[in-house]
């Protein structure tokens, strides 16, 4: 059986990068690493494989610039078998349903049982991707795993509600968005990135795809970016800065003064 | 969310989803005066995404509605998602602020952690949008909207998501909501060791410790601890808050707490911004410190 880990590239300081003037997007010109939640996405693949129970491959999916490669890379090394890169100029400005469409066809054409994406917060930019993508493949999807196991034709899922906790069940093929809680990355080795090199990687443009221009990038997008500006910074209280213990004793002292202590 | 959408169009009508849900209809239509549909079903009733997205996609394409607008919280998040590919509609999400510019909508959000303002459009309709509620103060209405019964017709897809079994957290104890002292830690805070400190001090301030939506993800915590727009808003008369960088979503979860005291290693950390003091420093001294200054005044006050 086959587990896709759809997997994004960010910038690596997005903060200093900020956004290009011009286009009004994140700068993604200077160097890419995995996303921080796909990393634990695929950690859990990893996992589901080394338990058995059917699991025998797992394909790290992105759709990014060519810059992506690294973060490619780096999932492979970190225990994907394969890898499949969408990468195409017609591809950018993609919104959330123009990159979900791209990402339906992926794991259509390859053919992916289960298919696992990192969950971010809910108050942050990835969190509805996967949503979009089981609507389009018209299958069960669960958010928010924080544990998972292969069951026969199926999952069993963990995942955290807002009230608590709901134990869940869905037959493959299926989508899971997985919370970070759900398995800790390790870090690859030296000798594993460099054999990450060796591992089948397939570069596809949106054509190849099948995806007409109309329906991909901007042209394929249903939002846009209008401008950018800053954000008032308010102006906090008193700062302090050294030694711990007098620290302490300042708070100590705010606290006594409010009466709580 | 209805008094925001009232304030963007007189037509704009709510929609109460779930099961057993005709008390909440009617507690909108009265508060907000606006017209509320009612979409009650047992296939509402689990909170899956799926039939939700049926039932709202089908509205709009009957009704014509040319904008959604759902409050940001977890369960709406999955919702929006699917809609937006089923009705092939933009979606624009975490927006703190929605206005209108002659025709069109524009949506205000944050990005890079908060240091770049963004603002959205949509190209064409129907306009989905995700947004933070409670950012509109409501409105008492003079008279009570209508309560509209919507038929349910829902096409069960193929086999689906089922529940095998369901738990609420609640942690032992005072709930954050009940809380005068909080003690919240973040990512900042590092290891469950380091929340072994948060929790001696909570104890010895007879407060609770709270935690941001990263500490719940990695399951340190559980979800009724979380403070931000996606768990608990709070206003404690002190929120300590150590190693919490202060991104919006949290800020909007304890920003009416009376006093704010933030401890942080990075002297830029937005939750400054906040705090009546300010602390740059490492927590994991700070903190112990202050637990033992707390021990040692509370020893040596004499008791009143």
């Amino acid at each position: 059986m086959r587990i896709g880990v759809c997997v994004k590239a960010v910038p690596a300081d997005p903060r200093e990068r900020g956004f290009d003037p011009a286009t009004l997007r994140l700068d993604r010109t200077g160097e890419l690493v995995l996303n921080g939640a796909d990393a634990h996405a695929v950690a859990c693949a990893c996992e589901l494989r080394a338990a058995g129970a059917g699991a025998d491959e797992i394909i790290a999916i992105s759709v990014g610039p060519p810059g992506a490669e690294g973060a490619v890379r780096y999932a492979l090394a970190m225990g994907a078998d394969r890898a499949v890169l969408v990468s195409d100029p017609l591809l950018e400005g993609s919104d959330l349903l123009a990159t979900g469409r791209v990402l339906a066809r992926v794991i259509a054409e390859e053919a992916c049982e289960l298919v696992l994406f990192g969950q971010q917060g809910g108050d942050s930019n990835g969190a509805l991707l996967w949503g979009a993508v089981a609507v389009r493949l018209d299958r069960p999807s669960i958010s928010r795993a924080t544990e998972i196991a292969l069951d026969g034709g199926g999952v069993r899922v963990r995942r955290q509600t807002e009230q608590g906790f709901e134990l869940v069940a869905a037959p493959l093929p299926c989508l899971v968005a997985v919370a970070s809680g759900v398995a800790e990355p390790r870090p690859p080795t030296f000798r594993e990135l460099k054999r990450a090199g060796d591992k089948p990687r397939r570069l596809a443009l949106a054509a190849e795809l099948g995806l007409d221009p109309g329906e991909v990038g901007a042209a394929g997008s249903r939002t846009t970016v209008l401008a950018l500006g800053g954000v008032p910074r308010r102006e906090g209280g008193r700062l302090v800065d050294g030694d711990p213990e007098e620290a302490a004793a300042e708070i100590l002292e705010l606290l006594v003064a409010r009466g709580v202590v | 969310m209805l008094a925001r959408a009232r304030a963007l169009s007189d037509a704009a009508a709510g929609i109460v989803l779930g099961d057993g849900v005709e008390e909440a209809a009617r507690e909108a239509a009265a508060r907000s005066g606006a017209r509320v549909l009612l979409a009650d079903d047992a296939a509402l009733g689990d909170g899956s995404p799926r039939p939700r997205i049926e039932v709202l996609a089908r509205l709009v394409a009957t009704a014509g509605y040319d904008t959604v607008l759902l409050a940001t919280t977890t369960s709406a998040t999955d919702v929006a998602a699917g809609l937006s590919a089923r009705l092939e509609a933009g979606l624009n999400w975490d927006l703190l602020d929605l206005e209108r510019d002659g025709a069109e909508l524009v949506g205000v959000r944050r990005a890079l952690q908060d240091t770049v303002s963004v603002r959205v459009g949509w190209r064409g309709s129907p306009r989905l949008a995700l947004l933070r509620p409670g950012a509109h103060q409501p409105v008492a209405a003079a008279t009570a909207g209508a309560v509209e019964r919507l038929e349910v017709t829902i096409e069960s897809p193929e086999p689906s998501v089922t529940v095998l079994e369901r738990g609420t957290e609640q942690a032992p104890g005072p709930s954050l909501a009940e809380a005068g002292i909080i003690v919240a830690g973040g990512r900042g805070v590092g290891s469950r060791q380091g929340f072994a400190a948060l929790e001696e001090l909570a104890e010895e301030l007879g407060g609770i410790v709270g935690v941001s939506l990263p500490i719940v993800e990695i399951g340190w915590y559980p979800a009724s601890r979380q403070v931000g727009q996606s768990g608990r808003i709070v206003a404690p008369a002190v929120y300590l808050a150590c190693g919490i960088s202060g991104a919006i979503q949290h800020r909007i979860g304890m920003e009416r707490s009376a006093t704010v005291v933030a401890i942080n290693s990075d002297p830029a950390a937005a939750i400054f911004e906040l705090a009546d003091l300010g602390v740059v420093g490492d927590l994991h001294e700070i903190v112990p410190h202050l637990t033992r200054l707390v021990r040692a005044r509370r020893a040596g006050a004499p008791s009143a």
